[in-house]
């Protein structure tokens, strides 16, 4: 009788708290059973597991910056501009000829430079975020319009810096960002784990995410309750607009140039992947393992889907098509 | 003296500013050949406007119909090639048809599973460009293959004039079209129950439910609206510029939100007017194709468009600002 009474909390809690993420962990399964069957003897190979590992990085970044921002309500469409400003500012730092000079000299001061373009794209991408978080918290902008505005002056940056051409040249050390290996594992997954855990800890045992879900669940339960809110959504968008720098770190690292309309379907992909991983756009819902699990899911996906040689046209039409039947499904989940 | 105030007017009032600036750095804007092109800029982007006024009125934000247009124009042109079909009028009636039914898919998704617009149009524009480009393939058609019919409707003129460098230019007809459908919106959104319904949905959805408006029926006539324009707009776009390119208004999407809020739109809802909207396209256009004349590099293009959203944003922003209170 007792023992009831402890299992059945704790059964409702598993199913309630996460059934989102038993429901994601069985679509993504069933993508990739489905996948293994059709594609029988590709998909199955190491090699593809490891070239997702490079891909998916940059997107799945992207993808927890989009969370952060839908935690609040908001949305961040500006985050791709913010990763290709990012890396290009780094790339004409590398092009400056004293810096050039020097990494052609090799040695240690490779790796500084290296340090400090990370540093400058870090930085660009959180002046960006602030910027977001000032048009938003301060100037009360709508984050849908803010950011449809930085972004175009964000993109607009990066083709004025650029003039249009790709900028090339990234010093090997930042291209191993992008296309190295570290304990056998590819270096751009190590970042995305990395991220990801660190986000996963702020949201979940700090005072900022706690904050975070209690303004995305009633903003004025929150102003009520002493939260600052404008200064907690400021932050918010200031480290999203770091993680879009990573992500174009990345980005520019694996492909070895920068480009002012590079990942520009990697925006809504961003978006598809956030609401599929159970963020809820109107706020105050959103985990990382959510996300992750999500990402997974739709690299399983494209990769299966190109291996049967589908066009891409097609496979953006199927991720739209996601898109809708995730909606469709947590609607009727949520009814229940 | 309110009339002074209002918010068509402050706009008016920046546009005039900005014309005067522009014609003293370039004596050249206002030329008669500049003036005429100008008009004509304005025409598709005007009537994508009216139906994404019509969203926004509603407290919705639409991102597909850029998709919507160029699958419309893109779909029909191809149907009249591959039939050997010349025609204006069952075209254009198509391209509505097919506008409506794709605006009634997102209507159906939003009214049907409680959805935010803007994440609901992101979808579906990335299915319907995808099954278009992916279906139809993404060969242009080019003027050779254009049926005569439309390029004939398309490029009508009401006026001719000789500009200062002895060419003829022209001012298409295209801009009473454009005129018409203005006229149209206005009267619906001021003077019938419809377009007093999509107000009243916008300013508080629940109070409308409640006073007895039809919110199934709103959200669709909104929606199919803006369809239909965008549809209509993509093959008369195509008719103009002769020819048809699946991947047309690819980032339109901005430009026309942008001219929607600077004509004093409030994405919050229940706010907004044609005559507005249609001042905000004119001065957006205006502004884009004027930096050319301002020696402006054109790649300083996208930050001004985006410099302009957010400055229209903050400026709505501060003057709905009660109602974040």
């Amino acid at each position: 009788m007792t023992a009831k009474a402890e299992n059945k909390p704790f059964f409702r809690r598993l199913l309630g708290e996460d059934a989102s993420i038993i429901q994601l962990g069985v679509i993504t399964l069933a993508i990739f059973v489905l996948m293994s069957a059709m594609n029988p003897d590709k998909f199955l190979r190491y090699y593809n597991f490891e070239s997702i590992t490079y891909v998916m990085p940059e997107l799945g970044i992207l993808s927890i910056a989009m969370m952060v921002a839908m935690l609040t309500g908001g949305i961040d469409l500006s985050i791709v501009g913010i990763a290709n400003l990012a890396a290009i500012t780094a790339g004409i730092y590398f092009r400056h000829p004293a810096v050039a000079e020097a990494i052609a000299a090799g040695g240690a001061g490779v790796v500084l430079h290296t340090i400090m373009g990370v540093l400058i794209a870090l930085t660009v991408g959180l002046s960006a975020g602030l910027l977001n978080g000032i048009l938003i918290s301060r100037l009360r902008i709508i984050p849908i319009l803010a950011t449809l505005g930085t972004g175009q002056v964000f993109a607009g940056l990066a083709l004025v810096l650029t003039g249009g051409p790709a900028i090339v040249g990234f010093p090997q050390t930042w291209n191993w960002l992008g296309t190295g290996k570290l304990l056998g594992i590819a270096a751009p997954f190590w970042v995305l784990i990395v991220v990801a855990a660190i986000v996963a800890i702020l949201l979940r045992r700090t005072h900022l995410g706690v904050n975070l879900m209690l303004i995305g669940t009633n903003a004025r339960a929150a102003v009520f309750a002493g939260i600052r809110s404008s200064r907690m959504i400021l932050y918010s968008y200031a480290l999203t607009g770091v993680m879009a720098a990573i992500a174009g770190i990345l980005l520019s690292g694996r492909t070895n140039s920068a480009k002012a309309d590079f990942g520009a379907s990697y925006l809504l992909q961003a978006v598809l992947i956030a609401v599929l991983g159970g963020t809820n756009p109107a706020g105050g819902k959103g985990k990382v393992l959510g996300v992750l699990l999500a990402l997974v899911a739709l690299m399983f996906l494209s990769s299966g889907m190109q291996m049967m040689r589908t066009s891409n046209f097609m496979i953006d039409a199927v991720w739209g098509g996601f898109l809708v039947l995730v909606i469709a499904i947590n609607y009727l989940r949520s009814r229940k | 003296m309110r009339r002074l105030q209002s918010t068509e007017a402050v706009i008016a009032v920046v546009l005039i500013l900005a014309m005067v600036l522009i014609g003293l750095v370039n004596p050249a804007f206002w030329g008669v050949g500049n003036l005429f092109s100008l008009a004509k800029s304005n025409v598709i982007i005007g009537i994508m406007a009216l139906g994404v006024l019509l969203v926004m009125i509603s407290g919705g934000i639409d991102v597909s119909f850029p998709a919507i247009a160029a699958a419309a124009l893109y779909i029909t042109v191809r149907t009249m090639v591959t039939l050997d079909y010349d025609g204006v009028l069952l075209p254009f009636m198509a391209a509505c048809v097919i506008g409506v039914g794709l605006g009634a898919f997102n209507a159906f998704i939003i009214d049907r599973f409680k959805m935010i617009p803007l994440i609901v149009t992101l979808g579906t524009a990335s299915i319907v460009r995808g099954l278009v480009l992916g279906l139809l393939g993404t060969s242009i058609v080019n003027i050779n293959k254009m049926p005569h019919g439309l390029i004939a409707f398309g490029s009508q003129d009401i006026a001719a004039a000789t500009a200062s460098n002895g060419a003829n230019v022209g001012l298409t007809a295209m801009v009473l079209v454009y005129g018409a459908i203005a006229l149209v919106i206005h009267f619906v959104l001021r003077h019938t129950m419809t377009g007093r319904s999509v107000y009243a949905y916008g300013g508080d959805p629940e109070a409308a439910r409640r006073a007895g408006v039809n919110t199934r029926r709103t959200i669709y006539f909104v929606y199919c609206t803006a369809g239909l324009l965008a549809g209509f707009a993509g093959l008369l776009h195509s008719s103009m510029i002769w020819q048809a390119n699946p991947r047309d208004f690819v980032g339109l999407e901005l430009d026309v939100i942008a001219a929607v809020v600077l004509g004093g739109a409030s994405i919050f809802g229940g706010r907004g007017s044609v005559l507005g909207t249609m001042i905000g396209v004119f001065t957006l256009v205006m502004v884009k194709n004027s930096l050319i004349l301002m020696k402006v590099d054109t790649t300083w293009q996208r930050v001004v468009v985006g410099a302009i959203i957010i400055l229209a944003t903050a400026i709505t922003a501060w003057r709905d600002r009660k109602k974040l209170a």
